[in-house]
């Protein structure tokens, strides 16, 4: 369905170079092809051993009771529990609101890149670097800047903003401890996003760019009508990700964030090693990859119309 | 506004001084601010840094003083002494190293042909192949590595740093398959029949043309696996017992450690990702322009 | 040529990989070389020492800490600090005549480590070390060995009863020796001071003092300075288990949700009006302590270590405040076991009793912040910052109206729902604002469960019960 897209604008891109390819597919269509899945051996076979396998067996541990049998006590466990709610409430709120602030920002840092400015590869490399760090440590980094007698508190009492330090981390705020979640997480991880569209970007054929410019094309237009639409597969990818991966993170947000804001990575793992029932931390993972590919599909539909649109 | 008059431009820089300085002053205007965005850019991203690396090189009074001070006065080694010569630091960060060299060279190996195929083919189940694919980085590691520990210990590869790199590999591979696909997706395909037509085997056509024009893709697959095997730590701790990574060494018991050894940790855990970004950021860059010519 | 460059390191690494991988089923190049010659080496040592013990059955406890115990693998929930660790592995171990692997992890992987080694019948761990409520999930899978015997022959060490009972969890075995303890203290800061309350006597204080002590504070420097543990991994929910509750109530179950306990969420919520609202994410509060965001607080013993340590002058240590059944305290206790199918379980026998020397275990508590379990005379020479520990928990377990209340006793499976349930109501009454008697009786339903779960009778401060302790 939605992912079908795909192989379509493989034969579409470059720009109207589509028709050039189409015949060369048909062609190999007709007469079975093993090369694909002779290419993708490896990998399905070190994904079934390494994942399939152990995810497979999480899933019994998740739907298992003590006797061995089968039993949903674990999901009504996960449900009622007093964090659920909340968790739910906080990982969906910070995805949806840190994810596409996080492409747009990317987008932004990848097209000053691709300009070829002067020392360009001096400021890559500087917004590379955050990819480097864990999301334990940018806790702890975030947190020496935003706590109470912290970094930020002493810059503003130094330009005289402020006399006594500022609460940004209360318990009694939690919009302004969000806020500064969403910082911290826009600076740890906008890189991955960054890095994946820098190589995208790489790859469109300056060409198509310089045309649209001898036609008169705005730089408005030839971003909208000629890079976003053959950046879209390197988009799709770094969206996908990157919403995976915020499904993951806690380590962040319980630095910063303490008890007030529990998400669902962060509940799987309490549940894992404080509560020590892997039943429930089971379950827990299956809820996020549930909504990990729920969430994947929606990115998928809401980027292919909108390249349709633009088409 | 102002990036996007620069959009792809790409590269010479040169070139384009020639040609827009006489027509406008509006384009060094432009520059100027794109200059001004960059540097903004930078600053934020660099200002944390400095205060991690400031901190971990401050005595542990000046840590704790309020009002604090904003430079690490006087400069201080002792913290940095103290963990750099803490217990198994060095074998853990050896072993971290070898367990990402071998997570990047396995997962480019396997990732990137099937990154491939998944870019030019078009087969029955190749849709539900990404979904799964998928699957593996939508599920936690931590849940993962608990039935992984058993098979690992029937099979002898438990606390082995082949082990732990097997499963960084099973981790990274969706990353480098679908980056990589991504890459070779926008790899014009008339240029891959132009040089089969020319009389191109298909092997030398892919990696004539096909491979170098990949490179930025490679390359950001490459970091993102090393990166992603130096910085785990759940799998490397639930499959290791004395041969342990540096992260399943350190990161645990940071959260633990007193403030000061905290930022040293954290510093002397970002430098080698820093170090490795540094050689292959190059082959992020301007491919295109070289292939071309 | 140059563009091929990661192509070329990718080979190399390719053919170094296949080498390593071969290398593992035949002569093992890289590191995993030591691990087996590591694992060879513990076997054969096993098996020497085995027959030595067997031979020689009874000997003399010297006889076994004279004897090299060979590679000896502890792992261990405990000193996760990277200095506590450092300490104990540099200044402590390193005295023991045999070669030591002490290996630190998470509740969550140590647990899984062993559970999965015994399940694929290769133990590489000797010796075990954690706190009493890291040793059920290995009782229930009845994974630990009986160390009875082991008990009896360090008779001499004066380990007290209570805490060997603790070790045989409810069962007629000794699963597990003392290893060493802790407990929790108030700390305050020096500045504190000129806000005490008139009459209040910092070492005596009532939880109301407590309260207006932390008021008198906030009035004074307009900032709110009472640290409370409450983060991911912050330690409150003993302090509501073995302070508050037994405080007011007089017992950790039973009386759950009595009028007393509702007078004591009532106090706490008070309480907390004073607290620095980052109290939700502190964990260790010797770090606000030392930055000054907190004057007054408390915590675990080797959790305010770092601040009494590097500034003596500074902080003071305290007995914790007193309510109305008296001065209640947690002793926290770790402990060692041996899990079954050890590979050098005669080398652990040894090192445990090692452990349990009155030197080794003053030598533990000058690089550590945990104190001795067995008969030992600290000496007069510990640093300042220890010294001051160890009298705030001699102050406070001597106290005339103390009220010692155990760690959970036979809880098995059960010990993490045990204190999810605290934790839990912290969260629903004091940070979401529910209602303190709907939520206690909704609690009390979950606790019942837990504890008719375990089958696990009352334990002190609780009075004894027939059946499962019940909260009435």
């Amino acid at each position: 369905m939605s992912l079908k897209q795909e192989p379509e604008q493989a034969l579409k891109t470059p720009g109207q170079a589509g028709e050039v390819a189409l015949p060369d597919f048909k062609r190999r269509r007709r007469r079975f092809n093993y090369t694909p899945f002779l290419l993708l051996l490896p990998a399905t076979l070190f994904l079934a051993i390494f994942f399939l396998y152990p995810m497979l067996q999480s899933f019994i541990i998740a739907f298992q009771d003590s006797q061995g049998g089968f039993t949903f006590d674990n999901i009504d466990t996960m449900v009622k529990d007093t964090n659920f709610g909340d968790a739910l409430k906080y990982t969906l709120l910070f995805i949806v609101i840190i994810v596409p602030l996080q492409v747009v920002l990317a987008l932004i840092m990848a097209l000053v890149i691709n300009t070829g400015l002067k020392w360009a590869g001096f400021f890559l490399y500087i917004w590379t670097i955050p990819l480097a760090i864990s999301d334990l440590a940018a806790g702890i980094v975030w947190y020496s800047i935003f706590t109470n007698h912290g970094y930020i508190n002493q810059i503003l009492i130094q330009l005289g903003l402020t006399q006594t330090p500022i609460d940004f981390l209360s318990f009694e705020n939690p919009t302004l401890v969000f806020v500064a979640v969403v910082i911290a997480e826009l600076w740890r991880a906008t890189a991955i996003v960054m890095v994946i569209l820098v190589a995208g970007l790489q790859v469109i054929p300056r060409a198509y760019t310089e045309a649209a410019e001898v036609f008169g094309a705005s730089p408005w237009q030839r971003l909208w009508h000629v890079t976003l639409p053959m950046l879209k597969p390197s988009l799709q990818v770094a969206l996908i990700l990157r919403t995976i991966l915020a499904f993951q993170t806690f380590a962040l947000v319980f630095a910063l964030a303490g008890r007030i804001m529990p998400v669902l990575a962060g509940e799987a793992y309490k549940w894992y090693n404080d509560v020590r029932n892997v039943g429930v931390a089971a379950t827990y993972a299956l809820l996020i990859l549930l909504l990990s590919l729920a969430n994947t599909f929606i990115y998928l539909r809401f980027l292919n119309t909108k390249a349709e649109e633009l088409a | 506004m102002s990036i996007l008059d620069q959009v792809n431009l790409n590269d010479n820089a040169p070139v384009t001084a020639r040609t827009a300085r006489p027509v406008l002053n509006q384009r060094s205007m432009a520059r100027f601010a794109l200059y001004v965005l960059a540097v903004t850019l930078t600053l934020w991203i660099i200002l944390p840094l400095y205060f991690i690396t400031a901190s971990a090189f401050s005595t542990r009074d000046a840590l704790y003083d309020w009002p604090k001070s904003l430079f690490p006065n006087p400069i201080s080694f002792d913290t940095m002494d103290f963990f750099l010569n803490s217990r198994g630091v060095y074998s853990s960060a050896l072993n971290s190293l070898i367990v990402g060299l071998i997570t990047l060279a396995l997962s480019l190996l396997i990732g990137a042909p099937a990154g491939y195929a998944l870019a030019r083919f078009i087969f029955p189940g190749r849709d539900s192949y990404k979904l799964l694919i998928l699957t593996t980085r939508a599920f936690p590691i931590v849940i993962l590595s608990i039935p992984l520990s058993v098979t690992f210990l029937n099979f002898g590869l438990y606390d082995t740093l082949i082990g732990v790199a097997l499963v960084h590999t099973a981790l990274a591979l969706p990353q480098t398959i679908l980056v990589t696909s991504s890459i070779f997706v926008a790899v014009p395909n008339e240029l891959e029949e132009a040089a089969l037509t020319l009389g191109c085997h298909r092997m030398s056509a892919f990696t004539k043309i096909v491979l170098p024009m990949a490179l930025p893709g490679l390359a950001a697959a490459a970091i993102f696996a090393f990166v992603l095997s130096w910085n785990e730590v759940f799998a490397a701790t639930i499959l290791t017992s004395q041969n342990r990574t540096l992260p399943a060494q350190v990161l645990g018991s940071l959260s633990n450690s007193s403030l000061p050894l905290r930022y040293a940790g954290g510093f002397v855990l970002i430098v080698p990702s820093l170090l490795f970004i540094l050689i292959i950021r190059k082959y992020l860059l301007n491919m295109w322009g070289r292939v071309v010519k | 040529m140059k563009r091929y460059f990661p192509l070329g390191v990718v080979l190399t690494l390719l053919a170094t990989l296949l080498l390593s991988a071969c290398g593992d089923n035949t002569a093992a190049p890289v590191a995993t070389t030591a691990a087996a010659s590591a694992t060879t080496a513990a076997g054969a040592v096993t098996t020497a020492a085995g027959a030595a013990t067997t031979a020689a059955a009874g000997a003399a406890t010297t006889a076994a800490a004279q004897a090299n115990a060979g590679d000896i693998v502890w792992l261990s929930t405990q000193l996760s600090a990277v200095q506590e660790n450092e300490g104990f592995t540099k200044n402590v171990l390193n005295s023991f005549n045999g070669k030591v692997n002490y290996i630190q992890k998470d509740n969550g992987p140590y647990t899984d480590q062993i559970l999965s080694e015994e399940k694929a019948g290769k133990v590489t761990v000797s010796l075990l070390g954690g706190l009493h409520g890291d040793f059920p999930p290995f009782i229930q899978n009845d994974l630990l060995e009986d160390l009875t015997p082991l008990a009896a022959k360090l008779k001499d060490r004066g380990i007290p009863q209570t805490f060997l009972d603790l070790g045989k969890m409810g069962t007629n075995k000794q699963y597990y020796i003392p290893w060493m303890q802790a407990t929790y203290v108030m700390a305050y800061n020096k500045k504190a001071l000129q806000y005490l309350p008139a009459g209040a006597d910092a070492n005596k204080l009532t939880y109301d003092q407590f309260r207006d002590w932390a008021a008198a504070i906030q009035k004074g420097t307009g900032e709110r300075k009472l640290g409370i543990p409450a983060g991911p991994k912050g330690l409150y929910n003993r302090l509501l288990q073995g302070y508050l509750y037994p405080a007011y109530t007089g017992g950790e179950v039973t009386g759950f949700r009595s009028p007393e306990a509702v007078q004591m969420w009532t106090y706490l919520k008070d309480l907390w009006k004073y607290a620095n609202p980052q109290s939700v994410s502190y964990e260790f509060m010797q770090e606000p302590l030392q930055s000054g965001e907190v004057w007054l607080t408390i915590d675990h013993t080797a959790r305010l270590i770092d601040a009494v340590k590097s500034k003596p002058d500074d902080f003071v240590l305290a007995p914790a405040p007193s309510g109305a059944k008296g001065l209640a305290f947690m002793p926290v206790l770790a402990g060692m076991a041996i899990p079954k199918g050890a590979p050098n379980k005669a080398g652990a026998e040894a090192l445990i009793d090692f452990i349990s020397t009155p030197q080794t275990q003053i030598n533990t508590t000058r690089q550590v912040a945990f104190f001795p379990v067995v008969k030992a005379d600290l000496p007069a020479d510990l640093a300042p910052g220890i010294k001051a520990e160890a009298a705030a928990v001699a102050a406070q377990s001597s106290a005339p109206n103390a009220l010692p209340s155990l760690l959970p006793v036979g809880l098995g499976a059960q010990n993490g729902d045990f204190n999810k349930v605290y934790t839990d109501t912290f969260t629903r009454i004091i940070l979401k604002n529910e209602d303190i008697k709907t939520v206690l009786e909704d609690e009390t339903k979950i606790m019942n469960n837990v504890l008719n779960t375990a089958k696990a009778p009352c334990w002190s401060p609780d009075p004894p019960s027939t059946g499962p302790c019940q909260v009435k």
